[in-house]
């Protein structure tokens, strides 16, 4: 594969390191003077120096032939989301991955038309909400392009579905349980599972569905 | 009409007095609040704030704003807020000032009305340079 990576952060040079390794073509744009000649020592001639928001630099780096893949993870989230924007509507590239630093952010990104992105402070706070449930029902995995989310559930003894078999719950329609977690050990939910008090109940559903969800299973 | 001007530097704070004295009644944006002083004896609304956050172009009132004019000094920036204002509030006059001739013809195209000043630079210093007749230089003798 060929992709260009804008950015040459913790993030863009370490990635860059990786895909290297797995036999890729990279091009890695780094615009501050000081990390581009540290990143020149270590990948040599993969690195070009240059604002990646500005279109003759993304042609230097390679983006008419068009890449596999741009990654953008450089700046504030206006700039990667440019240069994704660029690539995809400018130059035709079929995937470009923009890097989201303030979750606020997001829904720019989503009414512009990027749609993979990927956010490491929404991550991180999933799983502090993973550790720290406050309403019963936490957020696994977002699947943004499908318009499906996989959420996680806890079941105590007030909820109205302890006690019951999966096949007897009232579910909203769009909404299905996958997995029950009992004592740390999951096993793949079926119309005959029977759901006690104390299960993590993992679930996939549309967006939007959470709150009935909620109420269905754990009250 | 309403306006918003988001940036009230040089250009955003002579564009928000040129508007307030056609009789538009404007609000200007900008993260500094210093910036109104540019604005002087200024009788219309100012927001402090980055134009990236929804709260800050709500607080602007862009929602029944009949024009934006977004002149940040980030070509980036201008860009997200100019289709976001385009989009996301429906306003159908948003001119985005741009530096980067490149960018300004690239979003042009994809909708924007931009301004590239970089671009009339280059524009009428061409056609200067062109349209020369050239003048009598007093030149020193050579000694």
């Amino acid at each position: 594969m060929y992709l260009i990576v804008a950015g040459g952060g913790k993030v863009g040079s370490n990635v860059t390191r990786s895909l290297l390794a797995m036999g890729h073509e990279v091009t890695l744009v780094e615009q501050r003077r000081d990390r581009f000649d540290r990143l020149e020592e270590e990948f040599g001639p993969v690195v070009l120096q240059g604002d990646a928001t500005e279109m003759y630099v993304l042609e230097r780096a390679g983006i008419e032939r068009p890449p596999d893949l741009v990654l953008a993870v450089t700046g504030d989230d206006e700039d990667p989301l440019v240069i994704a924007q660029i690539a995809k509507e400018g130059y035709g590239v079929a995937k470009a991955i923009a890097r989201v630093n303030d979750p606020r952010n997001q829904q720019h990104f989503d009414l512009l038309g990027i749609t993979q992105t990927v956010c490491a402070t929404s991550g991180i706070l999933g799983l502090v909400e993973h550790e720290v449930p406050q309403h019963g029902l936490v957020k696994l995995l977002e699947l943004r392009q499908e318009g499906l989310e996989v959420v996680e559930l806890q079941i105590t003894g007030d909820s109205p579905a302890a006690g019951k078999r999966v096949a007897g719950l009232s579910l909203p329609d769009g909404a299905r349980l996958v997995s029950v977690t009992r004592h740390g050990v999951g096993e793949i939910a079926v119309g005959e599972t029977v759901i006690r008090p104390g299960d993590q109940v993992i679930a996939i559903l549309k967006p939007g569905l959470e709150d009935r969800l909620r109420r269905a299973l754990v009250g | 009409m309403k306006a918003v001007v988001i940036g009230c530097g040089r250009v955003g704070s002579a564009v928000a007095l040129r508007l307030a004295e056609d009789g538009w009644e404007v609000t200007c944006v900008d993260e500094d609040e210093d910036s109104l002083k540019r604005l002087g004896n200024w009788r219309g609304g100012f927001v402090v704030g980055h134009a990236l956050e929804a709260t800050v172009l709500d607080a602007a009132g862009l929602a029944d704003a009949d024009a934006a004019v977004v002149a940040t000094d980030g070509d980036n920036t201008n860009v997200v807020i100019g289709q976001v204002a385009q989009r996301r509030y429906g306003i159908g006059c948003v001119v985005v000032r741009l530096l980067d001739p490149r960018r300004a013809a690239f979003y042009e195209k994809l909708g924007l009305r931009t301004v590239c000043p970089t671009q009339t630079a280059i524009s009428f210093l061409t056609e200067a340079v062109k349209a020369c007749e050239p003048r009598p230089v007093a030149t020193a003798e050579p000694g």
